[in-house]
């Protein structure tokens, strides 16, 4: 053996945190050119927050899809169940019998009556996940159309007053063109993913059941000699994505404040994209919490710069479509060349050694 | 009584479709004691593991730890009981760190300590010498360190008995020297420990008993200071079919008349066959010999390219030839038949016909079908000639019994009219009488003018069909016997190491 150096050796980085990286230099990189090229908006708190505001529902669906996907499973229903959702709360308050704390009782019950159901079926029936969840999808669909077919603006005012709600914080605040101070203003779907990526980052990190979805991911067989209970680990990944479409639904109505057949559409897309590009892989057994989030934030700055840039909103999708063809073969290049063993340093010698 | 039994199975019969993996089979377990679990390839040892630890579930016999009887249903309930194992190949998860590999499914709080868990695994780490930190992902070590994380996690369970599936495989000499001081310390903690392995001397050096499968039957234990090395290879390769029909071998033509119809130099493969001379005349029978891991089946994977070959001259009827891929040697006329049929023989959905015309049709090329007259004729040919028992060309292969099989994954390669035909374990898993048929079908090729390679893990089925042997062993050729009248023991002395 050769001798060993004076330091004390550091570990590789694993996959999940390479991938990661990845994904928070990337995120950087294109917000950092996005304040550059225009400051106007770009370098406002207020953009960057809404960034959350506006879109945590997806983002809440990003991180239950990425759990799935950790397990080595998926979920395409997660967009249907979350419309289905929305229409529900909004039937159910606009009855004039309803609740705002029974409409979340209402979400939350539609999203674990589905995740309950498909992680059965895919756990102890043996069944593709892919086929089951594309049941589900149809399932969902199909009840949110029968529920109510046209929009449904939810009046309530217990209600209107939890939708408008909005933290105000002052001193990130920035003055407008015309000289005005505004105070920042932060929706509540916001502060919900902010606890919600903290909270399941942690359960993935530091709990039993977290570990074992990820050794589940790497290798099910493997995991089921290791004496982890396979089915019950993937029934349960399952019904945390349910679950938290179930939140993404409340979430969503409570920053739109109307149900509609086509609220959260084609998300469960959108969230794989963003997932994906967040550093999970569809293999199982790699990726981080912290990384759906920026994933999200990453395919949701690419529309806002387009849209900045004032070209042809179909660019948003091209542009989303050829990033995510570089992420996907990114990592496979990664993962391929670490396997050969030709890839140890997660970063190239000029700078791993400054440190 | 003074040793009492920590494990005892009785009865076990286990099957899977076409194949009884155990019949009848008894094992006994004794407290401190190493107990060496011996047979060939297919001999039943895993599955026997397999149902121990809750993979497999038994079809019959019972079980019992310690006296008291138990129905496993899973891995985790047989770890539970104080069974820990290390499996052949390596069951952990390459995503997680070291540590988290060593005490995963097995905590019972609901979080994870890392802390303890790190500072417990660098503590266990370093008893055992292996050089990784727990901290590190799986994937970045060896397969070497990671079979000895393994170990280090069946260790620390504090079982009652280990079962250590072929775990020196993936280890270099200084390695097994520390696995084994561990095994002893472990025996004279009182675990029960079984061993597997194919390394015979390793089977010597530390076991006390042994006990020998066969073809799914439990052949018998035995005190291993009392049962020589030579006894032990003819109760694992056994002799029992000489009586069942007498076939007549096929003389090989005389020297003048030899043609080779394949030569090679130097042929080696990716798969870690060193580099070896070999060649076949026409009309000849010859086999490769030697133990499991020996390199017969990588020889002749080497030879049909089913393994990327990395060197090698070959010649084909003299001509220098270059095969590179399976394809190749199908063009050159060379025909192999796998030894895992489920994974690279049959194609369990389609039919009979469709099984048997396979290899023609990828040497005609996909887009110029047979048409469905011919696909019949060619089918119900062979059905008849082969006497394939099904019933009908229509079926889907995987309804049919394991000899049946066989016989279709045969007449596929027959019907591509091959001048050299490899065999690799054809008659493993099936019955007697089917096995005598494709022996007397193999001698029939050969008096047609066929030259072929035969291979299996039963000597005298070679003994009785090979006019010439090359014996292997560490993956070399050690030494070539021909002849008329070759004996068990001639081969024996040559594994063993007692020169021709």
């Amino acid at each position: 053996m050769h001798s060993l150096p004076a330091a004390k050796p550091k570990d590789a980085l694993s996959n999940s945190n390479l991938l990661f990286l990845i994904a928070v230099v990337i995120f950087v990189l294109m917000y950092g050119f996005a304040m550059l090229r225009y400051p106007g908006s770009f370098l406002q708190f207020q953009t960057f927050f809404d960034l959350f505001s506006l879109n945590a529902p997806l983002i809440i669906i990003t991180l239950g899809i990425s759990i799935v996907m950790i397990g080595g499973g998926i979920d395409i229903s997660v967009g249907a169940v979350t419309g289905l959702v929305t229409m529900c709360c909004a039937v159910f308050l606009e009855s004039g019998t309803g609740s705002v704390a029974g409409a979340m009782l209402l979400a939350l019950g539609i999203g674990i009556a589905f995740g309950l159901l498909q992680g059965y079926l895919i756990s102890y029936l043996d069944i593709q996940p892919f086929i089951i969840t594309l049941a589900g999808m149809f399932l969902a669909n199909g009840l949110l159309t029968t529920i109510h077919k046209d929009p449904l603006n939810v009046t309530m005012p217990a209600f209107v007053a939890l939708r408008d709600f909005e933290l105000v914080i002052p001193w990130l605040g920035t003055n407008n063109r015309l000289g005005n101070f505004i105070p920042l203003e932060i929706k509540l779907g916001a502060v919900v993913v902010w606890i919600l990526v903290v909270l399941l980052a942690v359960l993935m990190k530091w709990s039993r059941f977290g570990r074992n979805l990820y050794a589940v991911g790497g290798n099910s067989q493997s995991a089921l000699m290791l004496g982890i209970n396979v089915r019950r680990t993937k029934l349960y990944s399952y019904l945390l994505c349910g679950l938290l479409s179930g939140i993404a639904g409340f979430v969503y109505i409570m920053t739109t404040g109307a149900g509609n057949v086509g609220n959260a559409s084609g998300f469960e897309m959108k969230a794989i994209a963003a997932s994906i590009i967040g550093g999970t892989m569809l293999t199982g057994g790699v990726g981080n919490l912290f990384g759906s989030p920026i994933g999200a934030l990453t395919l949701l700055t690419i529309n806002e710069l387009i849209r900045a840039a004032g070209v042809n909103s179909n660019f948003q999708a091209i542009v989303s479509g050829l990033l995510l063809y570089i992420f996907i073969v990114l990592q496979s290049a990664v993962v391929w060349l670490r396997g050969r063993g030709k890839f140890r340093l997660a970063l190239p010698s000029w700078l791993s050694r400054q440190g | 009584m003074r040793s009492e039994n920590v494990l005892e199975m009785q009865g076990i019969c286990k099957a899977f479709p076409g194949v009884k993996a155990l019949q009848n089979v008894d094992f006994a377990l004794r407290k401190g004691e190493i107990h060496a679990l011996m047979g060939e390839n297919g001999a039943g040892k895993s599955t026997l593991v397999k149902v121990m630890t809750g993979v497999y579930e038994k079809d019959a016999g019972h079980i019992a730890i310690e006296g008291k009887p138990v129905h496993f249903k899973s891995p985790q309930e047989a770890q539970n009981s104080g069974i820990g194992t290390v499996y052949q190949e390596i069951t952990l998860c390459p995503n997680l760190t070291v540590a988290e590999n060593m005490f995963i499914g097995r905590g019972r709080y609901a979080f994870v300590q890392w802390k303890q868990m790190n500072a417990r695994a660098t503590k266990l780490l370093q008893s055992l010498g292996i050089p990784v930190r727990p901290t590190q992902e799986l994937a970045s070590c060896s397969l070497a360190v990671q079979q000895m994380i393994a170990i280090a996690r069946a260790i620390d369970m504090d079982c009652k008995i280990l079962i250590l599936d072929e775990p020196t495989s993936s280890l270099d000499e200084d390695e097994v020297n520390k696995l084994f001081a561990l095994m002893r310390e472990l025996k004279s903690r009182g675990v029960g420990i079984i061993f597997i392995t194919h390394f015979l001397d390793q089977v010597y050096e530390i076991s006390d008993r042994i006990t020998v499968l066969r073809n799914g039957e439990l052949i018998g234990e035995y005190e291993a200071s009392s049962l020589p090395q030579f006894e032990l290879i003819s109760k694992m390769m056994g002799k029992a079919l000489s009586d069942v029909a007498t076939i007549k071998k096929h003389e090989p033509p005389a020297t003048g008349q030899r043609v080779a119809v394949y030569e090679a130099a130097a042929l080696s493969s990716d798969a870690g066959v060193r580099p070896f001379d070999f060649s076949i005349q026409k009309g000849e029978v010859n086999g490769f010999i030697g133990l499991l891991g020996s390199g017969r089946s990588e020889s002749a994977r080497a030879i049909f390219a089913a393994d990327k070959p990395t060197g090698g001259d070959i010649k084909m009827n003299g001509t220098s030839v270059k095969i590179r891929a399976p394809l190749h040697a199908m063009k050159q006329g060379i025909g192999y038949l796998p030894e895992d049929r489920k994974g690279d023989g049959i194609i369990a959905e389609l039919s009979v016909r469709d099984n048997i015309i396979l290899a023609l049709q990828v040497m005609k090329g996909f887009f110029k079908p047979f048409s469905r007259k011919q696909a019949e004729a060619f089918s119900n040919q062979f059905i008849q000639s082969l006497n394939i028992k099904t019933p009908s060309a229509n079926t889907p292969i995987k309804a049919l019994s394991g000899g049946n099989q066989q016989k279709v994954i045969l007449a596929r390669w027959l019907l591509t009219k091959p001048e050299y035909l490899i065999l690799d374990e054809p008659t493993r898993g099936i019955d007697i009488g089917t096995k005598v048929e494709i022996q007397k079908l193999v001698l029939k090729l050969a008096e047609d003018g066929v030259s072929v390679t035969f291979i299996s893990s039963e000597i005298e089925e070679m003994l009785r069909t090979c006019s010439r042997l090359i014996v292997m062993k560490d993956r070399q050729i050690v030494g070539e016997l021909s002849g008329m009248n070759l004996t068990q023991s001639d081969v024996m002395h040559v594994i063993a190491g007692g020169g021709v």
